[in-house]
C-alpha cells in the first residue's frame, strides 16, 4: 500500500479557535511560527525559480479577463432562455473559482514583477471573493507561518472530526457565502471581531473595515440595480458566481490538506500534490503543485512544475488526478468521524530525506484531553 | 563605539543577490544592487524572524521568503503587508575586493 493510514494512541479534542486551549498550546511547545522542513535546493537553481516576469501572468490574466466577458456577454445576450446556462456555467467558475488561484499569487505578490498589477488583481480578485483583501493577506500568512497547526491556521477547510454535510455544502458555495457576506457586513458596520484581531496588526484594522466598506457599497448598488430592473441578471454577474461558481475552487482547494496529518512541520506529511488536466490547471494556477508552494513560496506560479521537477525525489509520489486523491480522502474522512486522531500518512520515496522526528515529535494534545 | 567589520569578499555575492553575514551573535544581510553596489541590513525579517539572505533581491527590494513581505534594502523601508517595520540599514564601503559593514 502506497500510503499507511495512521492514527495515534491517546485521543485529542481539537480547539480550532485562534484564541483557545489549542492556540495556547502550540505557542507553549514551540509548535506554533515553528522551523519548518525544507528540500535542499541549491541557491542559484532556486533563484532562478523565483525569478519574476509580468509576460505569464499578463498573457493568462487577458485570457481570464477576456473569457470572462465573452461568457457574460454571452449570458446577458441569452438571458431568459436555457442557451444562457452554459455561458453563466463557465462565467461562474471564471468568477468564483479562478478569482481564487488569482487572489492567492497575486497576494503572494509572485504572479507579476510588476507590483501594481500584483495589487490590482488580488483587489478584484477578493472582491470576487467576498475576502476582506486585508483580513485575508494576514489569514494566509498565518497559514503559511503555521500550515495546518490547530488554532493557529486560520484556513483549515476540514476539521476533525469532519463535518461531511459542511463538506458537501462547501461545493454548492452556499457555506462560505454565508459566511463570508455577513462578515464583511459586519466588519463595514460593527469592526473587526477577537479572532480577526488576532492575526491583523492593529495598524491595518482600519484599512481592513475600509475595504469591507467598499465591498458592502457595491453590492448594495447591484441590488439596487436588480430591484430597479426588476431582474436577477445584474446579481448573477456580481455576487451570487460566488455561489454557483465555486465549486472548482472547493474540488482542488480542498485537497491542499484534507485527509493528512495535522500539528507537524514538514509539508511533506500535510500537503497534497496532485496532477491535474489544463483546464483545472489554468484555473487553479498551478497550485495543484501544493507541496512545492508551501515549500517555497516565493517561487511563481508559472515555475512550479520546473520546481516540482527538482525537487520530486525528495516528496511523496503525488496523486495521479483529482478523481485518485479524492478515492483516498474518502474512506480517511468516514474513520475521523470516529477516530479524529486518524490521518493519512505519506510514505516518501526512496530517495528522500526521511521525516525527521524533530519536526514531527511535537506531543501536543490539540487541547484539553 | 561602532567599528568597520570585514563582512565578505566582492565576489562572494552575485549581483542582484544577497548573503547572509553572521557577527557577534548577529545577523546580517549584504546586498549587491544591480547597479554593482553594496548594502547592508539586519539579517532577519521583522515579521517572523526569518533569514532575508534565502530571499531574493529585485532592483532595490528585498523580498522575504516566508511570505513575500518586501523591503527596500537601500533605506531599510517596509513596504506593505506583512511587514510593516522597516528594517535597520547599516553603512557599507568596499576597500581593495572587501565588502566592510560599519556597526555599533
Ligand atoms: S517572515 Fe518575512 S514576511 Fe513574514
Amino acid at each position: 500500500m502506497e500510503n499507511e493510514m495512521t492514527a495515534a494512541t491517546s485521543k485529542t479534542v481539537r480547539d480550532y479557535s485562534l484564541v483557545g486551549e489549542s492556540s495556547r498550546k502550540a505557542v507553549e511547545t514551540g509548535l506554533a511560527s515553528a522551523e519548518w522542513y525544507h528540500t535542499d535546493v541549491p541557491r542559484k537553481a532556486i533563484k532562478e525559480l523565483m525569478q519574476r516576469s509580468d509576460g505569464p501572468a499578463i498573457r493568462d490574466t487577458v485570457i481570464w479577463f477576456a473569457a470572462i466577458l465573452a461568457s457574460a456577454v454571452g449570458g446577458i445576450y441569452f438571458w431568459g432562455t436555457w442557451w444562457c446556462v452554459p455561458f453563466f456555467f463557465v462565467y461562474g467558475v471564471l468568477y468564483g473559482s479562478s478569482s481564487d488561484s488569482r487572489w492567492h499569487e497575486c497576494g503572494h505578490g509572485t504572479a507579476f514583477r510588476t507590483r501594481w498589477m500584483n495589487d490590482v488583481v488580488y483587489q478584484i480578485a477578493s472582491f470576487m471573493l467576498m475576502r476582506n483583501p486585508t483580513q485575508w493577506r494576514w489569514s494566509h500568512a498565518r497559514h503559511h507561518t503555521d500550515t495546518i497547526i490547530v488554532g493557529r491556521d486560520a484556513e483549515i477547510a476540514v476539521m476533525r472530526p469532519p463535518d461531511l454535510l459542511k463538506v458537501a455544502l462547501m461545493f454548492t458555495g452556499l457555506l462560505d457565502f454565508r459566511y463570508s457576506l455577513p462578515g464583511l457586513f459586519r466588519q463595514a458596520f460593527v469592526g473587526l471581531n477577537d479572532e480577526e484581531k488576532s492575526y491583523i496588526p492593529e495598524m491595518e484594522h482600519y484599512k481592513a473595515v475600509v475595504a469591507a466598506r467598499w465591498h458592502v457599497a457595491i453590492y448594495i448598488a447591484t441590488v439596487a440595480l436588480a430591484v430597479y430592473l426588476r431582474s436577477w441578471l445584474p446579481l448573477m454577474l456580481i455576487g451570487l458566481p460566488r455561489i454557483y461558481g465555486s465549486w472548482h475552487m472547493v474540488m482542488t482547494g480542498l485537497l491542499q490538506h484534507i485527509g493528512l496529518a495535522d500539528n507537524v512541520v514538514d509539508h511533506r506529511l500535510n500537503t497534497r500534490t496532485v496532477y491535474m488536466n489544463p483546464i483545472s490547471r489554468f484555473i487553479y494556477w498551478n497550485m495543484n503543485y501544493h507541496v512545492e508552494h508551501h515549500m517555497f513560496p516565493m517561487v511563481p506560479y508559472h515555475a512550479l512544475p520546473r520546481l516540482h521537477e527538482m525537487i520530486k525525489h525528495d516528496l511523496p509520489t503525488p496523486n495521479p488526478s483529482i478523481w485518485h486523491a479524492y478515492k483516498e480522502v474518502w474512506p480517511v474522512l468516514k474513520k475521523q468521524l470516529r477516530y479524529e486522531d486518524f490521518y493519512l500518512k505519506r510514505e516518501l520515496p526512496p530517495t528522500a530525506k526521511p521525516y525527521r522526528d524533530e519536526y514531527h515529535n511535537f506531543v501536543i494534545p490539540a487541547a484539553a484531553e | 563605539m561602532s567599528e568597520w567589520i570585514e563582512a565578505c569578499e566582492v565576489d562572494d555575492v552575485d549581483e542582484e543577490d544577497v548573503i547572509r553575514f553572521d557577527h557577534a551573535g548577529k545577523t546580517f544581510a549584504i546586498y549587491r544592487s544591480p547597479d554593482d553596489e553594496f548594502f547592508a541590513t539586519d539579517g532577519l525579517c521583522t515579521h517572523e524572524k526569518v533569514h532575508l539572505a534565502d530571499g531574493l533581491v529585485m532592483d532595490d527590494i528585498i523580498e522575504c521568503p516566508k511570505h513575500n513581505g518586501r523591503f527596500n534594502y537601500k533605506t531599510g523601508a517596509a513596504k506593505g503587508a506583512p511587514v510593516c517595520v522597516n528594517l535597520q540599514t547599516y553603512p557599507v564601503k568596499v576597500e581593495s575586493g572587501k565588502v566592510l559593514v560599519q556597526i555599533g
